[in-house]
């Protein structure tokens, strides 16, 4: 089973302290929102970055979804704010 | 026709003027065009745009697609920058180019609304004494993206 990478942006990246990421594939039918529960637990920073759900956004493999997305077989998953270009 | 189409995301400063003549090249007679540049807010000394490479350049085509999609487009510029930019810097540009005046000029209203709201920047303020702070989204930019839905 190959590893998901996980990548922070903004300040999500700030509170966590590191760039980037990886865990252990979850079930495929976890959802963004249930992993991030669980990921909640590896810091204070992890808590702080993931307490808020309705400032996160997130992305699986670079595509923009709703954080009750099942992970699928995805290997990359995004955490941010809403985005702030233009 | 298929239009010509050029997206860069960089941390290079561009010349309006030379992205203008391109699309004047064009065989259309209209073009139209955004500049986005770093507001002048008290204290403010910079802005930094962070991003997500390998999504970014994508997701602005993606965007880009849609537009020449609905409007007949000869072609559109769109230069996004990232890194530190201090006030008074450009950091995004738009241009399009048509055979008609209305179409350059909705899609590159259309291309600006959308970029901000779902191409993945991120700004933080840098102010003058130093302190930084990520600037947060604003609901009337979503709700001006979404305007273009239901048109």
């Amino acid at each position: 089973m190959s590893d998901l990478r996980l990548l922070y942006f903004a300040w999500v990246r700030e509170r966590i302290g590191v760039d980037d990421e990886e865990v252990p594939a979850p079930d495929p039918d976890m959802t963004i929102a249930a992993l991030l529960d669980l990921l909640g637990e590896r810091s204070a920073g992890h808590a702080s970055a993931f307490g808020d759900r309705t400032r996160l956004r997130a992305a699986l493999d670079q595509q923009f979804v709703p954080l009750d997305t099942p992970i699928g077989t995805a290997k990359e998953l995004a955490i941010f704010p809403p985005v702030t270009g233009g | 026709m298929a239009a010509r189409i050029s997206v860069r995301v960089e941390t290079e400063d561009f010349d309006p003027g030379d992205e203008l003549a391109v699309l004047e090249a064009l065989p259309g007679g209209a073009v139209a065009s955004f500049t986005g540049l770093v507001r002048d807010e008290g204290g403010l000394k910079a802005l930094h745009l962070d991003h997500y490479p390998g999504m970014t350049q994508r997701q602005i085509e993606e965007i880009v697609r849609q537009a020449a999609a609905r409007w007949p487009l000869l072609g559109v510029t769109v230069i996004h920058r990232h890194g530190t930019l201090p006030v008074g810097a450009r950091i995004v540009f738009v241009g399009t180019a048509s055979s008609h005046r209305v179409a350059a000029l909705e899609a590159c209203a259309f291309l600006i609304d959308w970029l901000k709201v779902s191409a993945p920047f991120w700004k933080q303020a840098i102010r003058q004494d130093g302190g930084r702070e990520w600037v947060e989204a604003i609901g009337a930019d979503d709700a001006r993206a979404s305007a273009w839905d239901m048109r």
